[in-house]
């Protein structure tokens, strides 16, 4: 058990135990708080609670199986965690991804920026106590998520992005579908900023509190929106642009305030710039094209070929049975998430199973700074704090 | 799109060893990224150098990972990725630990955000991090034995 060194004697403070069960921890984080009155003295995250071992479970799995146990990590964010996973394994292979199925992934993670953006509103407002925004957020969400079903089959858990490319096609209707949802999509965004941008209580809330320097920030090691709302215009989608990135034409938004609020209106204007890039991957997108590369051994055949050639049904016989053997080597790739970098780094050594798969979660680094974002603030404050950094205890904890 | 320019990665080996010609162990070239090996005991100096060199400015450490060469010695390889904002570049340092005595400097004097990724390797492969503030584990519960991310310990767990 972690335990919090009071200073018996000098001072009056407490301690207090917020969490694992507390309702604004999004989660299982615990927070051990040293208070003085109202003021936290010292802050003490206390996490694992969800540790499940990802990182080793890879280690035990085939390539391609490993896709799976992505997705369970940020859960709000499966198909960028399906991205930097497939994306590490396509750099160690040398494998080329064919431009349509770029395009869509495209679509696809930006359509999850969205939906994770609206869960952290729906849920930071709910936690500052504006508690219809989170109905509104969750009905746009439930949109996206009905897009992502359609798609993949599964709401939440798609694995839809695969090593090489995509799992299924597009569904047939799919620009009607996703067109009526960038459609409708910017009325909504000007219906919350209408509920809090200017609303008094929000700002009192919000502005002014947990605020850290731009070399604080970079330092901790913190990527994202909390970084951007600092000034730093650092986003991995256009530092080192992946599938295609610097084809789309989007602004990185960054303000220089670096309190919670700045960290609001960074993410609300990151909803409206994902937009664009879907609009901008909506016309790229051909109606006919490849979504996996040809590399027999690697991507499974098409299920027409598998049926009718010897050739492709040995293929797909050893694909799902021993998997494929990338080179030894590395490869670090780091994709722009919701909530920062994140990053995969595996390591093969010629087996069909990787040596070590690594996640870098954007969530647990960024998390790292709150002991020092809520010092000597209020309780209630340390609540913002929380809700503004945006953590996933799925990813933290992994 | 290169995720290391590798007129970049000339740049970081130029000036590291004109620097101190003995931190460049090794350079790896791999799917267009450079590594850098750099000998365990030089490991806190050349990082130094890469963050506070004005023409390298590698002002962020992105992360840090172990990966288990067992049953080789020496079988910890640490990977740090650092990230140069201002110029947009990335290079990656690698140095390797033995089993027998797995000790490593610590880079949190330069980075405080290596904390936590250094906590989190101390508590899953049982490398200890010299002059680590706050070495402790940070995922598993204080009473757990063992390192589970080492490759000789069972994925399903110890009985």
């Amino acid at each position: 058990m972690t335990t919090v060194e009071t200073a018996v004697g000098t001072s009056k403070t407490m301690v207090l135990n917020m969490g694992p069960q507390h309702p604004s921890t999004h989660g299982v984080l615990r927070v051990l708080l040293e208070l003085d009155g109202e003021n936290v003295v010292t802050a003490v995250p206390d996490l694992g609670y969800l540790h499940t071992g990802i990182e080793k479970s890879c280690e035990d799995k085939t390539y391609s199986q490993a896709i799976t146990l992505t997705d369970r990590m940020d859960y709000l964010n499966p198909l960028g965690n399906n991205l930097v996973y497939c994306l590490a394994v396509e750099k160690l292979l040398g494998l080329e991804v064919p431009k349509r199925a770029q395009y869509i992934r495209v679509m696809m993670v930006e359509l999850q920026r969205i939906s994770s953006h609206l869960v952290w509103l729906g849920t930071h407002a709910l936690d500052m106590g504006a508690m219809s925004v989170m109905l509104y957020a969750f009905r746009e969400r439930e949109e996206i998520l009905k897009i992502f079903e359609r798609f993949a089959g599964q709401r939440m858990m798609t694995s839809y992005i695969r090593i090489g490319g995509l799992a299924l096609d597009p569904p047939a209707g799919w620009r009607e579908l996703v067109k009526r949802f960038v459609d409708m999509m910017p009325a909504r965004i000007d219906e919350y900023e209408e509920l809090l941008t200017n609303n008094r209580i929000w700002q009192g809330r919000l502005k002014g509190i947990g605020y850290l320097s731009a070399e604080t920030l970079i330092a901790m090691s913190t990527t994202g929106p909390g970084l951007r709302a600092a000034g730093v215009a650092f986003d991995n989608r256009k530092a080192f642009p992946y599938s295609s990135y610097e084809e789309f034409d989007f602004n990185v938004p960054t303000r220089t305030e670096s309190d919670c609020f700045a960290r609001y209106l960074i993410r609300v204007q990151e909803m409206r710039e994902s937009l664009k890039i879907v609009r901008q991957a909506m016309d790229k997108i051909t109606d006919q094209g490849p979504i996996k590369s040809e590399a027999p051994g690697i991507v499974p055949p098409q299920r027409e070929k598998m049926k009718t050639e010897m050739e492709a049904l040995i293929y797909h016989f050893k694909i799902f049975t021993e998997g494929f053997s990338p080179p030894p080597g590395e490869a670090y790739v780091a994709v722009e998430s919701p909530r920062g970098e994140l990053g995969c780094f595996i390591a093969s050594d010629g087996s069909p199973k990787p040596l070590r798969v690594h996640f870098r979660s954007p969530s647990f680094i960024n998390l790292q700074a709150l002991p020092q974002m809520v010092k000597g603030q209020l309780i209630a404050d340390t609540v913002a704090c929380i809700g503004t950094i945006d953590i996933v205890l799925g990813e933290v904890d992994r | 799109m290169p995720q290391l320019a590798n007129a970049n990665a000339g740049v970081v080996i130029e000036r590291l060893r004109a620097w101190k010609s003995e931190s460049v162990a090794q350079v790896i070239e791999y799917r267009g990224e450079t590594t850098i090996v750099v000998p365990p005991r030089l490991l806190l100096a050349t990082a130094e150098q890469c963050k506070q060199d004005p023409q390298l400015n590698f002002n962020q450490l992105s992360d840090v990972t172990c990966v288990d060469r067992f049953p080789n010695e020496p079988r910890f390889e640490l990977n740090y990725q650092l990230l140069s904002i201002p110029r947009a570049a990335r290079i990656r340092l690698r140095t390797s630990v033995s089993g027998q005595q797995p000790v490593i400097d610590s880079l949190e004097p330069l980075w405080p955000g290596a904390n936590w990724m250094e906590r989190e390797i101390f508590d899953l492969f049982g490398i200890r991090f010299e002059g680590h503030s706050d070495l402790r584990r940070i995922l598993l519960p204080d009473e757990f034995e063992g390192a589970p991310l080492r490759r000789d310990f069972p994925v399903e767990g110890k009985r």
